[in-house]
């Protein structure tokens, strides 16, 4: 199986309690990073990047974030400036709300609200689609080798179209699949269940994290 | 627009494939992670175990086995047979596995589908049916849910059934047709086209395939997101890359192999 590598960049997978976490830690330490899976604060303290996943509905995971205590964890370590990832539902978290559970508040760490795909299109998209990188997501390290590479994504509901796009994806129109602002990023395909193009995402942001260390 | 998933199918026995594969350069053929690198190699998109594991003790070797996959394979894997419980879907989702499916079950007892979606989401909530031809009156779709592996007839009619599922939160349909299963026929399109017209979430289509010319129709004419095969892959007739020129060659989008 795959270790924690002992050498790598120290990157603390929040661990809310909620479904299949056990993915976005596995892929992080295939890619050679020292990964943990954890609800200790001490150790997302030190961590040199953080990485909230995400599976499941808005409000069930908002209520596990805050249950864990760790929702407060997610905020201050975004603000703080090491490298910080939201992955799926984890990236639509970061937004101020969603269409899906009106009157919960998401982590507002990102402006906007999540928003219903188009009523026209197959809801979840559930398949590998392929990413168009904006002018901004050219000179992104996390894309870095990335434009029109193929991700797997499953959703229904999804990031609003502005600002700080660095991806988008043709699902009825273009949809947000990834953003950054600063040293957030965000991800609405899951990149640990990408295959090569997922994992070269992920060794991106696992050197993203060691460089900053 | 849609980008069809092609889709092979494991049976699995106590932690293990059955069921043929010839692959070169596989040590182990009944080995699930090997046999899922190589189809992940040949660009599936997904990978569905069924467990056929008869005793429910022996359903442990089924979580290490979707912990083994998820430790080396990163493309997403669904689970199905033998699940029974919100307990039996945690366990396997906590050991990796993308979606659990679920067939017989969830006729025995509808809820169950409300429970897995409810406790992590519709996105993994697979229901799988087997329904067959039927002109039993009051059937009104003229497709009949069978259970017990397509062996038992349930009176239920398979349009109604999948409307309720997807209701209940059922987030995809896999459709296999136990007229086609194993006939190498190509898919029930007409079943698929029910199913596909009747419910707005992803529909795999499934039972029959016996070349790569089959699976376009399930796509065009049948309506599904989703295309599925065993044998065909198994036995090494063709790779999942080849299913996936034949899908382009017929205008379906697909993500193209490596």
């Amino acid at each position: 199986m795959s270790e924690p590598a002992a050498d790598g960049p120290l990157i603390a997978v929040l661990d809310y309690g909620i479904g299949n976490l056990h993915s976005a830690h596995q892929s992080f330490c295939h890619v050679g990073a020292n990964a943990h899976l954890t609800a200790d604060r001490g150790l997302i303290a030190d961590a040199a990047a953080v990485v909230l996943p995400g599976v499941g509905a808005f409000g069930a995971c908002m209520r596990a974030l805050h249950d864990s205590g760790l929702a407060t964890v997610a905020i201050d370590a975004a603000a703080d400036d090491r490298p910080f990832i939201g992955i799926c539902v984890g990236m639509q978290l970061l937004y101020e709300g969603s269409e899906e559970s009106p009157g919960v508040e998401g982590l507002g760490i990102l402006p906007g609200q999540v928003g219903w795909l188009p009523k026209t299109e197959i809801r979840p998209q559930m398949q590998w689609n392929q990413l168009d990188l904006t002018d901004a997501g050219t000179t992104d390290p996390l894309l870095d080798g990335l434009d029109r590479s193929w991700m797997y994504f499953v959703h229904s509901l999804v990031g609003p179209g502005a600002p700080e796009v660095t991806a988008t994806c043709q699902y009825g129109g273009a949809q947000t699949a990834a953003v950054r602002r600063g040293s957030v990023w965000a991800t609405q395909f899951h990149p640990e269940k990408s295959a090569r193009a997922g994992l070269q995402l992920l060794t991106n942001f696992t050197r993203i994290a060691g460089a900053d260390a | 627009m849609t980008v069809v998933r092609v889709i092979p199918c494991l049976d699995v026995d106590q932690g293990r494939v059955v069921k043929g594969v010839n692959f070169v350069d596989i040590v182990d053929a009944g080995d699930p992670v090997e046999l899922a690198a190589v189809y992940d190699q040949q660009g599936a998109d997904e990978l569905i175990f069924l467990d056929i594991t008869a005793s429910h003790e022996r359903r442990d070797t089924t979580v290490e086995m979707a912990r083994a996959v998820a430790e080396q394979v990163f493309i997403p894997f669904t689970i199905g047979g033998g699940i029974r419980t919100v307990d039996d879907a945690r366990r396997l989702l906590r050991a990796g596995a993308d979606k659990v499916s679920i067939n017989s079950a969830a006729v025995a007892r509808p809820e169950l589908v409300a429970e897995i979606a409810d406790e992590f989401g519709s996105q993994c909530c697979v229901v799988a049916i087997d329904a067959k031809r039927t002109d039993t009156p009051g059937l009104d779709s003229g497709f009949e849910i069978f259970v017990k592996g397509g062996r038992e007839g349930t009176g239920i009619d398979a349009i109604e059934w999948v409307r309720k599922v997807v209701d209940l939160g059922a987030g995809e349909i896999m459709v296999n047709s136990i007229d086609r299963d194993g006939t190498r026929d190509g898919y029930d399109l007409e079943m698929t086209r029910a199913v596909a017209d009747a419910v707005r979430v992803p529909v795999i289509a499934s039972g029959g395939v016996g070349g790569v010319e089959d699976f376009a129709p399930g796509a065009i004419e049948g309506g599904a997101t989703a295309v599925l095969a065993a044998s065909i892959f198994h036995f090494g007739e063709a790779s999942v890359a080849e299913a996936k020129t034949a899908l382009a060659a017929s205008g379906v989008r697909v993500r193209p192999p490596e």
